[in-house]
């Protein structure tokens, strides 16, 4: 993404000034690679990690955060010295971007590190994109730096709509007028790239998947309910998060989420709420520990009086895991979660957002939602 | 048995085709049917010669091939026996000619002359027409003592087989006294009344017969043959009808065994000209070398490799010029056998009432049965001899002839219950464990090798025990069932392996414990050679014909024993091959990374490529010595902290040479950037990892000698 300097001088400085400490992190790695070397010692990057067993729970904080296991990635190891290749060039292609002033897609990494290996019988350095990925999520955290320091971001997914005017990249955008599709939300949602300007909205209401956002969109329900409306395509990605978070903290807008009735609905509420496992380390500025779930909520079949056809049966691995994100610290001593999980268990069957259509095509929007809102009927 | 043997059944045991024919005719005739009178006049004794000419599969004459390979056996046998007993170390020539070499090629079976010459006691004139022309006649049977032929059936049997199929007899040259002439004898066997006729017999200085000298090229040398090496000795010739076939069960399989399972005979074979027509399966065992004259100097100039265990591994067979020569492992004989007494456990009540009987007859009425107990049978002491006497009531000076038939019974019920310790051992001699590996290396060409030898044990009071070796790798075909060579008391068994007691070990073994994969039930698979050897005073054989020896529980038990023994080493062994390959191929990838790592540092931070991918690659290289040290040329120069079980281990030989292109088969080439050199970090790095690098070491004289100094 091209900076645009004369936007905000200051903030070009401020990137200037991030954009050098991130390279002096990178050439640090470099020396002590080629220091172990002369010094005969282990070569290894220290890469913190980024596993369940390394997820700390800080109530008082309401986030997962990161724990402080750190494991060594070393060359003389036959299972990492490819890693550890990788994770050199990774290193140097970044290097490339910062001193290009430039950013590139995690694919478009992916290829930029992609060449056959000297001295090899067509050996790639990366067998896939996956590959890639994993070693540039291990350089965010081992470098401690976040992935647009790094210049690199990822496929934009997410969708917004609502009373808001922000600035993307110094185009001023108008939430309000953005048709049908929305505006996509890009990977990169620092200050740095959007800015909010006008913003009349009161809340902010997060929805699953684009099919709930279109129908919700149709029926104008920001309009009617003075909201921003937004979708995640499933779990948010970390552009969306950020700019939930950033309307939450900025802005003071409440931010309420409907999600499906089922394991993967919760988890994404949990995601939201307090960070993910994977990305511990930034749970700092995405996690929403004031964002509440308004539904669909178990009791619902029973409440609004669905029909049986919009029940999809529990399989094994949904009970399993349920009761794991039933054991979850955050969601342990939860009374409300607790009753919910329990409830859904012994339902035996998980609802889409979409099942409140079988009652009416609009009573997603025009009742179910509004009168939630007003009753203040939600878990958080 | 004697020759007046009569059988106790009064009817013919067995019914030859003509008497079945003639049966059904006398049913329809019922007037003619046979009086009490007439049918005694018919009633006679039997020969036994004229017994096994009418059933001569018995014997292992079933088949044109399997008789050519059973004469050459039994004369085999009876030569490296007599050379053995008088204390000879054996040269044994083996000729086949092809006495209808313009057969037409669709013939089914040939004339062949089959001469077996070796450089034995000889035998004395008045022996020759006894040793060769009567069946059953021998030193063999009555004695308890580990010999290759037992029954003295072996070669009058050929010379019957040969009489009957072509009407010659057999020709035998021999010379018992150095200074004395030759005896030269022909003579046909009288199978009604098992006597020899002698239908020539004469003096000769001709001995070793001069006349096959002038077969073929090979046979013209003047090693062949040599007259030095025959001072005194026995030619035998039988002329047969026969089928001469390489492959399996061939006579040149038989002689490859019997090189192996007698390293100290140096056994040269010619072979016929021409093979029967049939397709020819390969002979999977070895592969002899054709040599040519300036590789034979070569080899003999190259140093010797001496191993620690005394092995030579440059000896092999040498096929040349017409003839097929297996070289002398050792020129160590084992040690004589001794004769034992039999064990009180291990006869029966009949043989016991016989040996008391014999007992008398030599003590003239007067032996008694104390004397009998202690003279006849060994491990009965004094004290055990009176004991016996008083558990059957009777006095220790009771005479045999005094004995009640129900004494005698309980005695022999006695010798079930006493506690008596196990039958001597010292008549059995074993291959040994270094000359099992110098036959394994003369005849196998593998890369690792190992072999057992057990401790004597007992089945029914007769001492024997179990050697085995195996060979592993080399040139052995990879995907093929494991080929079981079995041997008792140093005779090849060639045919009936599955009803042997050995392939039921062999499929008992849980090979897969030592890295090697079996189908449930059955044979390893794998490059492998499993040998097995019995040694004993008795073989118990499935049957006369001696193809398989018996499944007694004690035999398979120390089989399985000797097997496990040698599985380990080999597990042992191929664990630690796995490891040098994966120590090989994680050093691959070091240095596989190295480049590209060096390459992007310098981007980052201005180090110098090069000297930083010195660096690494120095230090990959370090961390991987253990593949170098094992690869190594000089086989411990480079450091090899952890003591080698198996470098140590007497019963294991390892040709490196022969394992090294096994490890080839993962390409290293092109893991150096060719702007830089590997870097010598090691003195002799270069050389190691050339050695590592190139094919299988092609097969030069010079490479050759080198190569087989990797031998430790």
């Amino acid at each position: 993404m091209a900076k645009k300097p004369n936007t905000n001088s200051t903030l070009s400085k401020r990137i200037k000034s991030r954009d050098k400490e991130t390279l002096g992190k990178i050439v640090n790695l470099a020396d002590n690679v080629s220091k172990s070397a002369s010094k005969g010692a282990d070569i290894a990057i220290a890469i913190p990690t980024r596993s369940r067993s390394n997820t700390v729970w800080n109530k008082k904080r309401g986030i997962l955060e990161m724990g402080t296991a750190i494991a060594s990635r070393e060359l003389f190891n036959l299972s990492q010295a490819k890693q550890f290749m990788q994770t050199i060039l990774h290193g140097n292609s970044i290097r490339e971007l910062i001193e290009a002033e430039k950013t590139l897609s995690l694919r478009g990494m992916f290829y930029k590190a992609l060449h056959t290996i000297a001295g090899t019988k067509g050996e790639k350095t990366f067998a896939g994109q996956d590959e890639s990925d994993t070693i540039l999520e291990d350089l965010e955290v081992s470098l401690c730096s976040l992935r647009e320091e790094l210049h690199i971001y990822a496929k934009k997914r997410g969708t917004m709509i609502g009373n808001i005017t922000i600035v993307d990249s110094g185009d001023e955008i108008d939430c309000r007028h953005m048709g049908s599709g929305g505006y996509a939300i890009p990977s990169i949602t620092e200050p740095n790239v959007i800015q909010f300007k006008k913003c009349e909205a009161k809340f902010v209401l997060h929805v699953e998947k684009d099919t709930v956002w279109g129908r919700f969109n149709e029926d104008r329900f920001w309009q009617k309910h003075n909201c921003i409306l937004t979708e995640g395509s499933g779990q948010p990605p970390r552009g969306v998060r950020r700019l939930l978070r950033r309307l939450n903290e900025e802005l003071g807008l409440p931010i309420y989420c409907l999600l499906d009735c089922d394991p993967w609905g919760h988890y994404i509420y949990s995601v939201i709420k307090q960070g993910s496992i994977a990305l511990a380390f930034e749970s700092e500025r995405l996690a929403i520990p004031d964002a509440k779930f308004i539904g669909v909520r178990a009791r619902d079949y029973a409440d609004c009086g669905l029909s049986d056809d919009v029940q999809i049966a529990l399989s094994d691995t949904d009970l399993k895991r349920a009761r794991e994100i039933a054991a979850y610290p955050w969601f342990k001593d939860h009374r409300g979660w607790q009753k919910e999980i329990a409830q859904m268990q012994k339902n035996g069957f998980k609802m889409e957002v979409e099942s409140l259509i079988t009652k009416d095509i609009s009573y997603v929007t025009e009742e179910y939602v509004p009168e939630r809102l007003k009753k203040k009927d939600w878990l958080d | 048995m004697s020759q007046s043997t009569v059988l106790d059944n009064k009817k013919a045991p067995a019914p030859a085709p003509e008497d079945r024919k003639i049966i059904p005719v006398i049913r329809s005739v019922p007037k003619t049917r046979e009086t009490a009178e007439s049918m005694a006049a018919k009633q006679k004794d039997i020969s036994v010669s004229e017994f096994f000419a009418k059933n001569r599969h018995l014997l292992g004459f079933d088949n044109p091939r399997k008789a050519l390979l059973t004469s050459v056996k039994e004369a085999v046998d009876n030569s490296l026996d007599a050379c053995e007993e008088a204390g000879i170390i054996a040269n044994l020539t083996i000729v086949i000619e092809d006495l209808q070499p313009d057969r037409p090629p669709t013939a089914k079976q040939s004339r062949y002359r089959v001469t077996v010459i070796d450089n034995g006691p000889g035998i004395v004139r008045r022996q020759v027409e006894n040793v060769f022309g009567r069946l059953l006649f021998g030193s063999k049977f009555h004695r308890l003592k580990m010999s290759r032929g037992q029954q003295g059936i072996g070669i009058s049997a050929a010379g019957m087989y040969g009489l009957i199929t072509t009407g010659r007899p057999m020709v035998i040259h021999t010379r018992p006294s150095s200074k004395k002439p030759a005896h030269l004898i022909e003579l046909a066997m009288n199978t009604k009344t098992n006597r020899a006729e002698v239908t020539v017999d004469q003096e000769t200085e001709d001995f070793p017969p001069q006349r096959f000298k002038t077969l073929n090229s090979g046979t013209r040398d003047t090693d062949f043959l040599n007259p030095d090496h025959y001072i005194t000795g026995t030619s035998v010739s039988i002329e047969l009808e026969g089928r001469y076939q390489k492959g399996r069960a061939s006579v040149d399989e038989f002689l490859e065994l019997v090189a192996i399972a007698n390293p100290h005979a140096r056994i040269t074979f010619v072979p016929p000209t021409r093979v029967a027509a049939d397709d020819q399966e390969d002979l999977p065992l070895i592969n002899a070398i054709p040599a040519d004259a300036t590789e034979l100097a070569a080899s003999a100039t190259a140093l010797p490799a001496t191993a620690t265990n005394g092995v030579d591994p440059t000896l092999t067979t040498i096929e040349r010029n017409g003839i097929i020569l297996f070289p002398r492992g050792t020129d160590q004989l084992h040690p004589e056998t001794k004769e034992i007494q039999p064990h009180p456990k291990g006869i029966e009540l009949g043989i016991l009432i016989q040996m008391l009987r014999d007992f008398e007859a030599a003590n003239r009425g007067g032996g008694t049965l104390y004397n009998f107990l202690q003279e006849k049978f060994c491990r009965i002491s004094p004290a055990k001899a009176s004991e016996f006497c008083h558990a059957i009531h009777a006095h220790s000076r009771t005479k045999g002839s005094d004995l009640e038939p129900d004494q005698v019974e309980q005695l022999f019920k006695e010798f079930q219950e006493a506690r008596l310790p196990a039958p001597p051992t010292d008549c059995l001699a074993p291959i040994g464990v270094r000359q099992l590996l110098a036959g394994m290396l003369k005849g196998v060409k593998a890369e690792f090798y190992a072999a057992s030898s057990r401790e004597p044990d007992v089945y029914r009071g007769r001492p024997f025990q179990i050697e085995a070796a195996i060979a592993f790798g080399g040139e052995l075909p990879a995907h093929d069932t494991a080929r079981v060579i079995r041997f008792a008391n140093r005779v090849p068994l060639l045919f009936q392996q599955s009803a042997c007691s050995s392939f039921k070990a062999v499929a008992e073994t849980g090979w897969r414990n030592y890295n090697l994969s079996q189908p449930r039930g059955s044979l390893p698979v794998g490059p492998l050679v499993i040998m097995i050897h019995m040694a004993s005073v008795w073989v118990p054989f499935t049957s006369e014909s001696k193809e398989a020896i018996a499944d007694y529980d004690e035999i398979r038990k120390e089989m399985k024993l000797a097997l496990m023994e040698c599985g380990r080493k080999l597990g042992t062994y191929l664990r630690k091959r796995q490891k040098m390959q994966r120590e090989s191929a994680r050093r691959d990838v070091f240095e596989r990374y190295i480049g590209e790592i060096a390459k992007a540092i310098n981007a980052i931070n201005g180090t110098d490529t090069q000297k930083l991918y010195d660096t690494l690659l120095a230090e990959a290289r370090k961390r991987t010595a253990i593949a170098d040290a094992q690869l190594d040329e000089d086989g411990k120069t480079i450091k090899n902290d952890q003591p080698d079980e198996l470098k140590t281990d007497e019963g294991v030989v390892l040709v490196e040479s022969r394992a090294s292109h096994l490890l080839d088969t993962q390409s290293t080439e092109g893991t150096t950037p060719s702007t830089t050199p590997p870097p010598d970090t090691n003195g002799n790095g270069n050389g190691n990892s050339d050695h590592v690098k190139l094919p299988a070491p092609p097969q030069k004289p010079k490479k050759k000698s080198d190569n087989t100094d990797t031998l430790f």
